[in-house]
């Protein structure tokens, strides 16, 4: 029945297990998660022969990452795009396997966002580095990354009548998935949250307002962490450890807020028809949708664009039970607890493809029962200005 | 209060934008050829490449596209604000600036989208004048 290439398939995965990691550097966690991720492909260290980068290792990005790991890669990648490089990344191993390039590609995250006290959301504007035009622009203002995201929530608010309950009915979804995942209980212990339980539409609504109208719980964790990806040639895939999870479709789009556009449209709207297109397969199909959940309204949107339904009526879409891994309606969305409740190291799009993976190997802690066909989503950069969609569907024979 | 994050210079693009603020003019730049309208300022216009551009006033009369109402921003100088308001205004001429609305009571009751909004000016230390809008 399958219809789609199979030019590359993710064969090993590895998720940092702390979101607390005082005394480890980013270098340190990426070298960690890469050797468990090739160890669980049954791969060894002399066999990567393509690195991905996103430029997060702290000053020891591409030809010195290769040199610090020790790899004398074919191929290096060190696109940057935010929270999606990892997603763009896959999709640019799928290409160099399939062209020749190279047979094992690792993708590899660290992060100690959290030990680092990096006021990802809270802290605009302002900026170091050298002007550019639009920070000369946007400086001045105080715009937060939170109130960046909220002003794409409130527009879409007016546009479609969605509502403050529905956003929070995905923070409720995921944080269901969180409580199932260890990991996820120990990071929301660690980072000290208040509630670390279920929550309620209510329990979101009556949070502390951080950017109207996005609440405390509209918004993603900080903390440590990373992890890698290892993805391969079928001909390395079939005598790996792992049943190969195969990337049969890829789709990368930029978007960016200019006179009159409609900022409600992310880049998924490009990305993912391509994405979609490729794989020959229909966003109703989708067992299990794992969607950069930075904030609430991230996922709202992006489920409009990646085609889960029509534009505008994604507050209802989430009004259903949906959401949940156990519900017989799809996709599941972040069963590992997302961004919101489990891990976001600053760009998460890495742990979109890992979760992905262990849904089509059945090993996820929220497992949807018999899942045969995942999306990954990601989105880098900040919203309501300038931002990256990459889109990746993946299959298990 | 400490001061509000400045432009920086040198920047070409966005000097000549800043420099009219000193005696409060906002400025956007207008393709001659097309007509286009380019903002953020730029030396070329991005639907074409064009650099045959020219600079023009605008009359500072807008509608609120979007906005947000901070509550939490560590920098010291929003921090001391209170809640206050980041907004993109569209200017009748057809640009979009990121901005914040000012001169209203209370920020998260007295603003909507769709509002008219007219240009006042936050003088800085450093000689430039930030645009902010207030209800017109």
């Amino acid at each position: 029945m399958p219809t789609q290439r199979r030019d590359a398939a993710i064969v090993g995965i590895y998720e940092y297990p702390k979101r607390k990691a005082p005394g480890v550097t980013p270098l340190q966690i990426k070298a960690e998660c890469a050797a468990r991720a090739l160890e669980d492909a049954g791969l060894s260290w002399k066999d990567v022969d393509g690195l991905y980068d996103a430029q997060d290792g702290a000053g020891m990005a591409g030809l010195s990452l290769a040199e610090y790991f020790g790899f004398r890669p074919n191929v290096i990648d060190t696109t940057a795009v935010g929270g999606s490089s990892y997603e763009f990344h896959a999709a640019h191993a799928k290409r160099d396997i399939a062209a020749g390039r190279c047979r094992v590609a690792l993708l590899t995250y660290g992060s100690t966002a959290h030990s680092d006290a990096r006021r990802i959301g809270t802290m605009g504007g302002g900026g170091g580095g050298a002007p550019s035009p639009l920070s000369n622009m946007t400086d001045p203002y105080g715009m937060t990354l939170i109130s960046n995201y909220a002003m794409v929530a409130r527009r879409h608010m007016y546009q479609y009548g969605t509502t403050s309950e529905q956003l929070a009915r995905i923070a409720v979804a995921t944080r269901v998935h969180a409580m199932r995942n260890p990991q996820a209980v120990q990071a929301m212990t660690d980072l000290e949250f208040q509630d670390i339980r279920e929550i309620t539409v209510e329990d979101v609504l009556n949070s502390r307002m951080i950017a109207d109208p996005l609440h405390l719980l509209d918004c993603c964790m900080v903390s440590d962490g990373g992890g890698a990806v290892v993805i391969a040639a079928p001909e390395v895939a079939r005598d790996c450890r792992q049943t190969p999870v195969w990337i049969i479709g890829s789709g990368e789009a930029t978007s960016y807020s200019e006179n009159g556009s409609d900022i409600t449209v992310s880049a998924a709207a490009q990305s993912a028809p391509r994405a979609w297109a490729e794989a020959d397969v229909r966003p109703g199909e989708i067992d299990v949708a794992m969607i950069y959940d930075s904030f609430t309204i991230t996922v709202l949107v992006m489920l409009e664009d990646l085609g889960f339904c029509k534009k505008g009526e994604g507050g209802d879409f989430v009004s259903e039970q949906r959401l949940r891994f156990d519900s017989p309606l799809k996709p599941a969305l972040n069963t590992d607890g997302g961004g919101l409740s489990s891990n976001h190291p600053g760009m998460r799009g890495i742990f979109l493809l890992i979760e992905a993976t262990r849904q089509l190997r059945g090993e996820s802690t929220s497992q949807v029962p018999g899942a045969r066909l995942a999306v990954a989503h990601g989105n880098g950069g900040m919203l309501a200005t300038s931002h990256t969609g990459g889109t990746i569907v993946l299959a298990r024979d | 209060m400490s001061d509000r994050p400045q432009p920086r210079f040198p920047e070409p693009d966005t000097q000549p934008y800043w420099e009219a603020t000193k005696e409060h003019r906002l400025l956007y730049l207008v393709d001659r050829d097309t007509g286009d309208v380019v903002f953020f300022p730029r030396r070329h216009n991005p639907k074409n490449g064009s650099s045959n551009l020219e600079w023009r006033e605008s009359k500072g009369l807008g509608t609120v596209y979007t906005f947000s109402v901070v509550r939490l921003n560590r920098h010291p100088a929003f921090a001391e604000l209170g809640p206050y308001a980041v907004a993109y205004v569209d200017l009748d001429e057809g640009f979009r600036i990121l901005t914040n609305i000012v001169g209203v009571e209370d920020p998260t009751r007295d603003i909507f989208i769709g509002q008219r909004v007219k240009l006042t000016w936050l003088d800085q230390s450093t000689g430039i004048s930030i645009p902010v809008f207030e209800p017109a």
